[in-house]
């Protein structure tokens, strides 16, 4: 089936959401910018960098005849090729960019967002796959089978995890839901005897 | 130089072509991985390496052909180790073992004499010293210093100097 997160050369990712015709014209031009840059510069693109072209190539299509805006935001995610410093950017239709500590985009993003701006915490690996599986289940089916989730790492790059991966975390979640339903009812009790 | 991290590029001639021609195949070799998910094979990229050296050649009805030779080897999971032979006007030739330039003639009979099928590592180290040997003695503008680089199942790696001029040591602060 057609991923909705794919990478764009080995320490950048990019997550979509809208038209996926659009969003393979997109993800081509950015892959190719991606080499280009590396050739001429001799270096890797910045995260900064290719959000901007990307956002760029999104203003062009508002202001030019006869064409009509790409229909997708994106999730631009990375690190820095030599700091390591790993940042987090989102454009739009129309072309703008901002960069996040955290953010949602497509159906649903808004109560995804509100409920990472209450719960977020600057955490590493698998606290962070926690929260954003989370934030997930708030807005969806629950399920492995629904969602799609990927990591990306300095030294491996991007990586789709796999449903038994994601079911396991899933599991997890609820366990972990369910022992604050406990404790709470546990705390509510004495006070109704 | 590595072009990805189970091929690897032996080029040799103009110095201008050799670098631009190379990494612009390498960077269409990673743009290829990015765009469908999978490496290239070994075959492929030579026949994609060729075919930008053809179109060089006739585009706008004038020769001008990049002055690059290339020695092209590759590792593939389905069909194991294999060898191209390029040169500029764009002949691809799938070999055993290859050489270019004026050394190539001291070489390419070292290894009709030494050479088999199914060589060890060793033995294919061996190979190379005694033409490296044969370059050193016998041409009169033989390079110092030569690089051995090797691609197997485990990747393209660099193997080994043959230094008879070193670099001066950098001197300390």
């Amino acid at each position: 089936s057609v991923r909705k997160i794919v990478s764009l050369d080995d320490h950048i990712a990019l997550a979509c959401a809208g038209l996926k015709a659009d969003a393979r014209v997109l993800i081509n031009r950015a892959r190719i910018e991606c080499q280009s840059h590396r050739l001429t510069i001799e270096d890797p693109v910045t995260v900064e960098y290719i959000t901007r072209y990307i956002a760029g190539l999104q203003q062009k299509y508002t202001q030019s005849g006869g064409v009509r805006p790409f229909g997708l935001s994106t999730l631009i995610v990375g690190f820095d090729p030599y700091t390591g410093v790993p940042s987090l950017y989102q454009t739009d239709p129309s072309g703008t960019f901002s960069a996040w500590k955290a953010n949602a985009t497509g159906r649903n993003s808004n109560s995804m967002r509100e409920f990472l701006e209450k719960n977020y915490k600057e955490t590493s690996g698998h606290d962070t796959i926690k929260l954003a599986i989370r934030a997930l289940l708030e807005v969806v089916e629950s399920g492995g089978t629904n969602i799609e989730v990927a990591t990306i790492t300095k030294e491996h790059g991007l990586r789709q995890l796999e449903e038994s991966e994601i079911d396991a975390i899933v599991a997890e979640i609820e366990a972990e839901k369910a022992a604050a339903e406990a404790a709470k009812k546990a705390l509510a009790a004495p006070k109704e005897t | 130089m590595v072009l990805d991290s189970h091929k690897l590029i032996a080029a040799s001639g103009e110095s201008g072509d050799r670098v631009q021609f190379t990494e612009y195949i390498q960077k269409n070799v990673a743009l290829y991985q990015f765009r469908n998910g999978i490496p290239l094979t070994t075959a492929a990229a030579a026949n994609f390496t060729r075919g930008e050296l053809a179109t060089a050649l006739r585009k706008v009805s004038i020769l001008n052909p990049y002055f690059v030779n290339i020695l092209l080897a590759g590792y593939d999971k389905e069909t194991g180790p294999s060898l191209y032979y390029i040169d500029y006007i764009a002949t691809l030739h799938k070999v055993d073992k290859g050489a270019f330039g004026y050394g190539s003639y001291f070489s390419l009979s070292m290894m009709d004499r030494h050479y088999h099928s199914g060589m060890t590592v060793e033995e294919a180290i061996d190979l190379v010293d005694k033409c490296i040997m044969e370059i050193r003695s016998r041409l009169v503008v033989a390079p110092p210093n030569f690089v051995i680089k090797i691609v197997d199942k485990d990747g393209a790696r660099e193997y080994a100097w043959r230094e008879s001029v070193k670099d001066a040591a950098v001197a300390s602060a």
